[in-house]
């Protein structure tokens, strides 16, 4: 948000627990999965929207805007809940997730959404896209930073190490990628499925500078987030190390909350938890 | 047809600044002066076809004009998915650009034939699909897809192909262009197709059958209106295209006919067999054997035209 002040860690976090709640209902609701990616990304996309990034949401085009990609498309019900709260439209259409007649899809869709800048949902296409920008936005000189916000799963698509690759050798300072890493993939933890590590060192070793922060700390988030470029000249890979279902204690890092909504009498004591968490 | 797209496009850059270049990797002896030109409009991805799309897009939603260039399959069927969501939902002003359309790579391998790209780029929603007959329509295509917004595919031959069109034609996207007019059999040409179109159609007229020919530049939107004159004003319509005749220029027109009332004009597509080349040869070796060379198309026009009646006039 284009704020004066800086908002304090109290509110980012209050902002974190909004995020959870409104992805909990939506999800319940519409019987949809994906509860575990959202809130395993609640703390980086409260960090980003209330604190990081410069947008105008009564300007969702205004050119000097900061771009942020959710590419992780399946945590669609957090991603327009944070445009919702960032104020680029109104809370109530949040009643539209995966429903019919509505226009928020169960995947993350910019078409007729008000602060969504790009669809997805097919992993591994996030990438390459923030890198044109970020490509456009430093042969202009100009000031706004494109964000993209992956899975660690996502990892897996080749596309990404072409745009890796391609964001390395341009020196793309104003491209940050975040990456939500929460272990476990769709089927099985990301270790047991196509290991990932040393992850870190595959990024510098094409030229980004990386940063490992507690991906539920608003303090290490916002650190790293508010510091980019990392190094100047480099793009910036934040690995923020998450816990899948992150706030409600019987869903983390279980894989089944990847598929299964939240029951009416699972969703009171998920809400209770989160609340409490004050 | 390669030579007339990048000198248009190199025209076009210094015209205007948000014209920009994205090549896989190729384009050698074709690129190097627009990359020297507008090095700030010019990008070589690397042999990244899925990046490539990705980078196009956010130029494009970042405000610019892009073209990507890759040869055939490269250029479309690698980055299919790509093309499909990011180019194609967001509506992106991204201009995807194949070289070597066909078999203008013959004796390089099945890998390099180009043979499905246009059925598949047609089937894409809000994709406009752009096949120019001669280099004089390359360089008219290529000015008309920077002055529309949104997603093309503009399907290019290789090099050499003889120029049809003596003078400048009144081309309009999605507006065929009729080159001779008759009653008898209408040719209806995409792609590098045209030339051998025009001297059939040439052949035709002296042996006293009249011919119209109908260059259809723009595959999709296909020219219904042109497509129906021909069904209703002519007795017999033939496509030819360097394209398998499952879903392309053949395909597009078939739908349009199939839904007119009875009485039309049949349809015979001329085009590639939807099989595998298994033999090598250059371009005019596997045209021949596909029976797309001028004597095979007159063979073809012929029996069609002498199995139901003795003559069309």
């Amino acid at each position: 948000m284009s704020l004066a002040t800086r908002t304090s860690d109290a509110e980012v976090q209050a902002l974190a627990r909004r995020l959870r709640s409104h992805s909990l209902r939506m999800i319940s609701q519409a019987r949809t999965s994906h509860i575990g990616s959202c809130l395993s990304v609640a703390d980086i996309l409260a960090v980003l929207y209330g604190r990081v990034m410069k947008v105008d949401p009564k300007r969702p085009a205004w050119p000097e805007r900061d771009r942020l990609i959710m590419s992780k498309g399946h945590a669609a019900a957090i991603t327009y809940a944070a445009v919702a709260e960032a104020g680029f439209m109104p809370k109530e259409r949040l009643g539209e997730y995966a429903s019919n007649g509505g226009q928020l899809y169960g995947h993350v869709t910019h078409a007729g959404v008000p602060g969504i800048e790009f669809s997805s949902g097919s992993l591994g296409h996030g990438l390459p896209v923030g890198a044109g920008m970020a490509l456009t936005g430093k042969r202009a000189g100009a000031p706004w930073r494109v964000f993209v916000v992956m899975s660690d799963g996502e990892c897996d698509e080749g596309s990404n190490w072409e745009a890796i690759l391609f964001a390395g050798h341009h020196q793309l300072g104003n491209l940050t990628a975040v990456i939500d890493y929460n272990k476990i993939q769709s089927l099985d933890l990301v270790e047991r499925t196509l290991r990932l590590e040393p992850l870190g060192d595959k990024f510098r070793a094409f030229g980004w500078s990386v940063r490992e922060v507690d991906g539920h700390d608003v303090g290490e988030l916002s650190s790293a987030l508010e510091s980019v470029p990392l190094e100047a000249g480099k793009p910036n890979a934040i690995i923020a190390h998450t816990v899948k279902g992150k706030g409600v204690s019987w869903m983390e890092g279980k894989v089944i909350w990847h598929y299964k909504p939240p029951s009416a009498e699972e969703l009171v004591t998920a809400l209770a938890e989160v609340e409490a968490s004050a | 047809m390669r030579t007339a797209f990048i000198e248009a496009l190199n025209e076009l850059a210094d015209e205007d600044e948000r014209v920009c270049l994205i090549v896989g990797d190729l384009g050698y002896s074709v690129i190097e002066a627009f990359a020297q030109k507008h090095p700030n409009q010019f990008v070589n991805a690397g042999v990244s076809e899925q990046n490539m799309i990705g980078l196009a897009v956010g130029m494009a939603l970042s405000g610019k004009v892009v073209f990507t260039y890759s040869i055939g399959n490269f250029a479309t069927l690698r980055c299919l998915e790509q093309i499909r969501n990011d180019v194609c939902y967001h509506r992106a002003n991204v201009k995807v650009v194949a070289v070597g359309g066909g078999l203008a790579y013959g004796n390089l391998g099945v890998t390099h034939h180009a043979s499905e790209d246009v059925a598949i780029m047609r089937a894409l929603p809000n994709m406009t699909v752009v096949a120019p007959g001669d280099p004089v329509e390359a360089r008219l295509a290529t000015r008309a897809v920077v002055e529309h917004d949104g997603p093309f595919y503009l399907r290019l031959g290789k090099a050499g192909e003889p120029v049809v069109h003596a003078s400048v034609p009144d081309f309009a996207l999605g507006r065929a262009l009729m080159l001779r007019d008759g009653t008898g059999v209408t040719l209806i040409a995409s792609g590098g197709m045209l030339a051998t179109a025009s001297k059939v159609a040439t052949d035709l007229a002296a042996q006293d059958i009249s011919v119209r020919l109908l260059s259809m530049h723009t595959v999709k939107p296909i020219d219904r209106d042109a497509v129906t004159r021909a069904a209703t004003e002519t007795r017999y319509i033939f496509t030819l295209e360097e394209h398998s005749i499952e879903g392309g220029l053949g395909g597009a027109v078939a739908e349009v006919v199939a839904e007119l009332d009875p009485g039309h004009a049949p349809l015979k597509r001329i085009g590639l067999r939807p099989e595998f080349n298994k033999t090598v040869g250059d371009q005019a070796y596997l045209k021949a054997l596909h029976g797309l060379d001028e004597a095979s198309v007159m063979k073809t026009i012929h029996q069609t035209i002498t199995r139901s009646y003795d003559r069309v006039s």
